[in-house]
C-alpha cells in the first residue's frame, strides 16, 4: 500500500480499525480531539460503535464493560482526561482485561496549558491509580511508528489481559506525516476469550469479571499472579533504539518527538567533535534498563532530554546505576527543546566534568 | 407430587452475606425469578456496584460484572454496545447510584440506554456502616449525621426516581417497596416490567426499591419494616412514575 499524508490523530484513528478495534468510548479534550472524530466517522462504517460519553470516568469504564465481553476497544485523551481515567485503568489492570488508551500529552499540572508535553511519564510508568499493576507503554516517534504499534498494542493487550497504553506528545497528534498501512505480523498466540461476560446460554458456570478479593492471602495470591506478568513484559516487551553509544562521549537519552530534535543536536555535536551517543526508549515501560550497559566507562554523562521538569531522568539514574553522572536538560509548558539548547548544555557539560 | 414452588436456577446457591432482616435477599430472588420467567437468564450480564451488594457476583447465576462506585451504568453501557441482544441490568445501592454515581445514571437514562437498573435505597450507606446518604431522610441518624439530618446542613433527601421521570430516554420509571406481601408482588410485577421494556427496547428503565438496613438504623428487621413504612413511604411515594405507552 502506498504511503499517504495524514494527520497523526487520524493515522491513530486509522490504524486502530485496521488492529481490529471496534469500539471506542471517548470524551473531547485537545489535542487529541481528531481522535474520537475520526473514530465517530469512521467506526460505524467498519461495523464497530463510537460512543461519547459523559465523562473520562464513564468512558474508561465502557471501556471496561466492553473489554470484559471481549470486544477489542479503545480510549483516547490527554494529560488531565488520563488523570480521570485512573480509576477504571486500575480496575481493567485488576480485573485482568486487555484494552488500549491512547495518551497525547499536553502541559501540566492542574489544567496546565494545550501544547506538546511529556511531563505525564510518572502518570503513565507508575500506574497513576491505586495498587500495585503496570502498564505497557509505548512512545513513539513519528506517525509511521505510531501505527505500526497500534497492532502491537492490541496484539499485545489481548496477550497479556493487560492495558496498552500509546503516549505520544501533543506534536504526534497534530503533525502530518506520510504513513504506510502495512502488515505486521503478529509475535503474539492469542487464545480464544472464554472468561468473557457473553451469557451463559445455560451451557457454563457463569463467568465474573472482579478486581475485588476480600481475602488477604486471595488477594497477594493474585498480585504474584500480575507481578508474573510483568515480569514476563519485563523480559519480552523492551523496545527501545540506541545509536553511537558504544563510544560515546556522553550520551543522550530522550523518547518521542524530543528524540528528533536530540538526533538533529547530536549532528551538530559531531561536527563539533562531541561523540554523542541516543538511547530513545520505545517501551517507557518496561524501561530498557539493559541498554545502558553498552555505555562505556570513559562515557562523561548521560543526559535525560525531557519535555518536562525531569521524570525520566528516575528511571534513567536507576538504570546508570551510579556508573555515570545523570543530567538534565528539558523544557516545560508546551514550549519544545531547540536543537541548539541541547548542544549548549552538553557543552556545559562536558567543559564542567573532565 | 406436583411442584408447586422452587428456588429459582437464577441463583446460586450460596449462602448470602446480608445482615439479619435485610432486604437485599428478596430484591435478588425477585430479579433472579422475573429473569427465568422471562427465559433470559443465559443471556444476560448482570453488573454488580460497590456496595453491600458488591458481592451479587456471589449469588446472582449469570454472567456478571463486578463495577467501580457508581459507574455500573457505565460498564452497563460498555456491555450493551458490544451485545446489543443481550439483557444488561446494573444492581445498584443509593450511595452508589444517588451520590457518587450520579453522571453515570442521568447520562445512561439521557441515552435511553437499553439497560434496567435496579436501584435499591435504604437512606443509608449500609457497607461502609451508616453514613449519611443523599438519600437520608430528615432527622434520621447517620454516623456522618449523628444528631440527624437537617435540611440547613445537607438538603433535602434526594428523590432520584423523580428526576429521572423528567428524561425523555427514561422509558419506564417506577418505585416499588417490599415490606409486605402485597408489595413484594406488585414489586415483581414492576421489575418484569422493566425488563421487558429494556428486551422491547424502548429506552432506560429503572425500578427503585424501597429497602431495609437493620443494622445501620439500629432496629429489629420488624421495626425496620414498620420504619420505612412510616417514615420512607411517605416521603418516596410509591408507584409509578413513567412508562411507554404500548408496554
Amino acid at each position: 500500500m502506498a504511503k499517504i499524508l495524514m494527520k497523526g490523530n487520524e493515522a491513530i484513528g486509522a490504524a486502530a480499525i485496521k488492529a481490529g478495534c471496534k469500539y471506542f468510548f471517548g470524551y473531547p479534550i485537545t489535542p487529541q480531539n481528531e481522535v474520537p472524530e475520526y473514530m465517530s466517522r469512521e467506526l460505524p462504517k467498519n461495523g464497530g460503535v463510537f460512543l461519547q460519553a459523559e465523562s473520562e470516568v464513564a468512558a474508561i469504564n465502557m471501556v471496561y464493560g466492553a473489554s470484559g465481553c471481549g470486544a477489542r476497544v479503545m480510549t483516547s485523551s490527554s494529560s488531565p482526561g488520563i488523570a480521570l481515567k485512573q480509576e477504571g485503568i486500575t480496575y481493567i489492570a485488576g480485573a485482568e482485561l486487555p484494552c488500549v488508551i491512547v495518551n497525547i500529552v499536553r502541559g501540566g499540572p492542574g489544567l496546565g496549558g494545550i501544547q506538546p508535553a511529556q511531563s505525564d511519564y510518572n502518570q503513565v510508568t507508575r500506574g497513576g491509580g491505586n495498587g500495585d499493576y503496570k502498564l505497557l507503554v509505548l512512545a513513539p516517534a513519528n506517525l509511521q511508528e505510531m501505527v505500526d504499534l497500534m497492532q502491537e498494542a492490541f496484539d499485545a493487550a489481548d496477550y497479556y489481559r493487560n492495558p496498552v497504553m500509546l503516549v505520544g506528545d501533543g506534536m504526534i497528534g497534530q503533525m502530518m506525516e506520510p504513513v504506510e498501512f502495512r502488515e505486521i505480523k503478529t509475535k503474539y498466540t492469542l487464545s480464544e476469550k472464554t472468561w468473557a461476560t457473553t451469557g451463559t446460554k445455560g451451557q457454563r458456570p457463569h463467568n465474573i469479571i472482579n478486581s475485588l478479593f476480600l481475602d488477604p492471602a486471595q488477594l497477594e495470591e493474585h498480585n504474584h499472579k500480575l507481578q508474573k506478568k510483568y515480569d514476563d513484559m519485563k523480559a519480552n516487551e523492551v523496545r527501545y533504539e540506541s545509536v553511537g553509544v558504544e563510544d560515546a562521549d556522553i550520551v543522550l537519552v530522550a523518547y518521542g518527538t524530543t528524540s528528533r530534535i536530540v538526533r538533529n543536536a547530536i549532528a551538530t555535536l559531531k561536527e563539533e567533535g562531541i561523540k554523542a551517543g541516543i538511547i530513545r526508549p520505545i517501551s517507557l515501560w518496561p524501561f530498557p534498563m539493559a541498554a545502558f550497559d553498552a555505555i562505556p566507562e570513559t562515557c562523561k554523562a548521560i543526559v535525560s532530554v525531557e519535555m518536562s521538569m525531569g521524570q525520566m531522568i528516575d528511571d534513567i539514574k536507576i538504570a546508570s546505576n551510579g556508573r555515570w553522572a545523570v543530567d538534565f536538560y528539558g523544557r516545560s509548558g508546551g514550549m519544545i527543546p531547540t536543537p541548539d539548547g541541547i548542544v549548549a548544555k552538553v557543552k556545559e557539560i562536558m567543559g564542567g566534568v573532565k | 407430587m406436583a411442584v408447586v414452588f422452587q428456588k429459582t436456577k437464577g441463583l446460586l446457591d450460596n449462602q448470602t452475606h446480608y445482615c439479619p432482616g435485610c432486604t437485599h435477599g428478596i430484591i435478588h430472588r425477585l430479579v433472579a425469578e422475573v429473569l427465568e420467567e422471562l427465559d433470559v437468564l443465559g443471556d444476560t450480564i448482570a453488573v454488580a456496584p460497590v456496595g453491600c451488594s458488591t458481592l451479587a457476583y456471589d449469588y446472582f447465576n449469570m454472567d456478571i460484572h463486578q463495577a467501580a462506585h457508581g459507574r455500573a451504568p457505565a460498564v452497563a453501557t460498555g456491555i450493551k454496545r458490544v451485545q446489543p441482544d443481550k439483557v444488561v441490568f446494573t444492581y445498584q445501592g443509593d450511595g452508589d447510584l444517588a451520590s457518587i454515581g450520579t453522571a453515570e445514571i442521568i447520562h445512561a437514562a439521557h441515552r435511553g440506554e437499553k439497560i434496567t437498573t435496579i436501584f435499591v435505597n435504604n437512606a443509608i450507606y449500609g457497607m461502609t456502616g451508616g453514613q449519611m446518604a443523599p438519600t437520608t431522610l430528615i432527622g434520621q441518624r447517620a454516623t456522618t449525621a449523628p444528631l440527624g439530618r437537617t435540611v440547613e446542613h445537607s438538603g433535602m433527601p434526594l428523590k432520584v426516581s423523580e428526576m429521572l421521570a423528567t428524561i425523555n430516554g427514561a422509558a419506564f420509571v417506577e418505585r416499588v417497596s417490599v415490606d409486605s406481601p402485597a408489595n413484594i408482588r406488585k414489586a415483581k410485577k414492576a421489575i418484569k416490567e422493566a425488563f421487558e421494556c429494556q428486551i422491547a427496547r424502548k429506552g432506560f428503565s429503572i425500578v427503585e426499591v424501597l429497602s431495609t438496613c437493620p443494622t445501620n438504623w439500629g432496629l429489629t428487621p420488624i421495626d425496620a419494616i414498620k420504619w420505612l413504612q412510616d417514615n420512607m413511604i411517605p416521603y418516596y411515594p410509591i408507584g409509578n412514575l413513567r412508562r411507554p405507552e404500548e408496554v
